[in-house]
């Protein structure tokens, strides 16, 4: 049904390559966006907090910047990105013409989005660890965690650039879907500050909930049998919307 | 048999250049004759020769019949195309014969192989130049080669040595480290043609190899062909450029609405539909009535009036003689007439 051999590694090594051209600007967002969000946030809006739960407040959010960086990565990478490999490069074409599957190139495409958050973490950790932000050793976890998560967001954007008729397009699951997911997931206050439906709502759609939780339990440390739930929300819908996405972009692109 | 043809089917493709890699293809294929000495019988050879067989092919996208039920084979060392207008389904028959368009139905074979269930193993084997230039614009000309290569499993060191050398046979080494936006049209084909030789392919399709060139880069295009042809390998293009179809293949189709209308090499296409000749003269009611006269056949084309025909002197005689006219021009027949006679004169969109 799905057809995936070792040759998805070929597909990951071209974006790996391109990446790796435009090293430069590619590495400034993981080192500047922590510095500003916590000087801005953390250490600004933050002296008017005092803690969350006996939590400083920096120390509050550091693991939910980590979590946001490895969704706008991940999922950038696997719409607008994506988007533009397939419909106009034609990239896509180009490889199906070799004995590499479609089923390769969508899952080599979502495993580098995955890998280009798991980077972003990596890069993050060090500026974190400067604040004085997070705790070492455990806070090491977030990059092996930060490719989970980054699949899971790397496979949702995926399915919707399957589905989406125009690059424009991909503007409404950005604004309607990513931005709601960036505040309400608490990111920047616990969740528990919000009506009960609402916070029900957040943890059944919202993807960010669940990967807040557990960065905030490996950075502080502080894990909790809760933190299972997470993960095992965070495996299944990694596992479902993977599929999904080579289905919808096979229908797509196997006329 | 031709001399190369045997040739071509254990190693494929390769660019003539003064290395080894000839001889040790020959080598490996000894080693492979050695363990089939039975001799072929007559079904086998036949399947042995026969690069591409289709029969009853159709391709339906809904309710449009794109490719209606065609029946072709493709031998192996013959230069084959496919000609029709805008929407006469050659580029559908490619993609099928690719193995990235599944068939509707009828049956479709590619090196011995059914394409609805051994397609990687013939897309190892295949060569892609296709219509839209894909090169990848993140990469230069020799990192295109490079990527491409590892998509079909070449390793890295025999990867550059085939790259360099394509370079080098499609007269671009000196663009070698140039990103794609920076080439010129004709390089760009000629790079996707060197891309496409990079898994030294049995067989090697071209949908429309020199589209929107100038006239210098088309003929650089067909002399690389040419000698890829001259080595035995086998080649399928389409084209709607008639002069390059009549210049390069050796057989061909012409479709039309999904439908092969005929099939032949150029020249006996020609002399079957069109005549050796044809005798054109300027459309006026008085040639027209001298000609209904003579009792002679002829079309109506671009405000002329042209006389297909195996005796052209005779015909420009009785024109100039008898209907007193006097500008009466006589040619050859090309391609171009048997394809205007057969898919008519009207724009397809």
């Amino acid at each position: 049904m799905i057809d995936i051999t070792e040759r998805v590694r070929s597909v990951w090594r071209r974006n790996w390559d391109a990446f790796l051209r435009t090293y430069r600007v590619n590495f400034i967002p993981p080192f500047v966006e922590p510095v500003l969000y916590l000087l801005a946030l953390g250490f600004g809006l933050g002296t008017y907090i005092e803690s969350i739960d006996g939590i400083p407040y920096p120390v509050f959010i550091a693991p939910a910047l980590v979590s946001v960086s490895v969704m706008y990565s991940s999922f950038f990478e696997c719409t607008y990105s994506s988007f533009v490999r397939m419909y106009y490069q034609k990239t896509f074409d180009a490889v199906i013409a070799t004995p590499v599957s479609i089923d390769e190139v969508i899952a080599g495409e979502m495993l580098w989005g995955a890998t280009r958050g798991m980077i972003y973490a990596t890069l993050m950790l060090p500026v974190l660890l400067l604040f004085g932000v997070v705790a070492m050793p455990s806070s090491l976890l977030l990059i092996p965690f930060a490719y989970l998560a980054g699949l899971l967001f790397a496979s949702i954007a995926m399915c919707f650039t399957a589905i989406t008729p125009s690059i424009d397009a991909l503007n409404y699951p950005a604004f309607l879907f990513i931005t709601p997911m960036f505040l309400f997931s608490g990111t920047f206050f616990p969740l528990d500050l919000l009506p009960e439906p609402i916070q029900y709502f957040a943890l059944a759609v919202l993807p960010l909930t669940h990967v807040v939780s557990i960065n905030r339990a490996i950075t502080l440390p502080a894990f909790a049998p809760a933190n299972l739930l997470n993960l095992a929300w965070i495996a299944v819908a990694t596992a479902l919307f993977f599929v999904l996405a080579i289905r919808l972009m096979k229908r797509r692109l196997i006329v | 048999m031709q001399p190369g043809k045997g040739r071509s089917r254990g190693g494929g493709f390769w660019p003539p250049s003064g290395n080894g890699e000839r001889e040790e293809r020959r080598d490996e294929q000894a080693k492979e004759c050695c363990t089939c000495t039975t001799p072929l019988t007559h079904q086998e050879e036949q399947a042995i020769s026969d690069v591409i067989v289709a029969r009853d092919l159709e391709k339906r996208f809904g309710d449009l019949i794109a490719v209606d039920h065609i029946t072709f084979r493709v031998g192996e060392g013959e230069v084959f195309g496919f000609l029709g207008p805008n929407g006469a389904g050659k580029t559908t028959t490619m993609k099928m014969i690719q193995c990235v368009s599944p068939k509707t139905s009828g049956t479709l074979e590619v090196l011995g192989m059914d394409v609805d269930t051994r397609q990687r193993e013939i897309k190892s084997r295949l060569g892609v130049v296709p219509q839209e230039t894909n090169l990848d614009p993140d990469f230069s000309a020799y990192r295109n080669l490079l990527i491409y290569a590892r998509y079909f499993g070449i390793l890295k060191r025999e990867a550059e040595r085939r790259a360099e050398e394509l370079l080098a046979f499609m007269q671009l080494e000196e663009k070698r480290d140039v990103v794609i936006d920076k080439l010129s049209g004709g390089m760009k084909r000629r790079l996707i043609i060197a891309r496409a030789l990079i898994n030294a392919p049995e067989l090697l399709i071209l949908d429309e190899p020199t589209i929107g060139l100038d006239p210098q880069a088309r003929h650089l295009i067909w002399e690389k062909l040419r000698n890829l042809r001259a080595e035995g390998n086998t080649l399928v293009l389409t084209t709607h450029y008639l002069d390059e179809a009549e210049r390069l293949c050796d057989r061909l189709v012409i479709m039309d609405h999904g439908k092969i209308l005929v099939e032949g090499a150029p020249a006996d296409l020609i002399r079957e539909h069109a005549g050796s000749d044809v005798v054109e003269v300027e459309q006026t009611p008085a040639v027209l009535v001298c000609l209904d006269g003579l009792g002679l056949d002829y079309d109506l084309a671009d405000g002329a009036i042209q006389v297909f025909t195996n005796r052209p002197h005779d015909v420009a005689r009785e024109l100039l003689e008898v209907c007193r006219h006097e500008a009466v021009t006589v040619r050859p027949a090309t391609l171009e007439d048997v394809f205007l006679r057969l898919t008519g004169r009207s724009l397809r969109e």
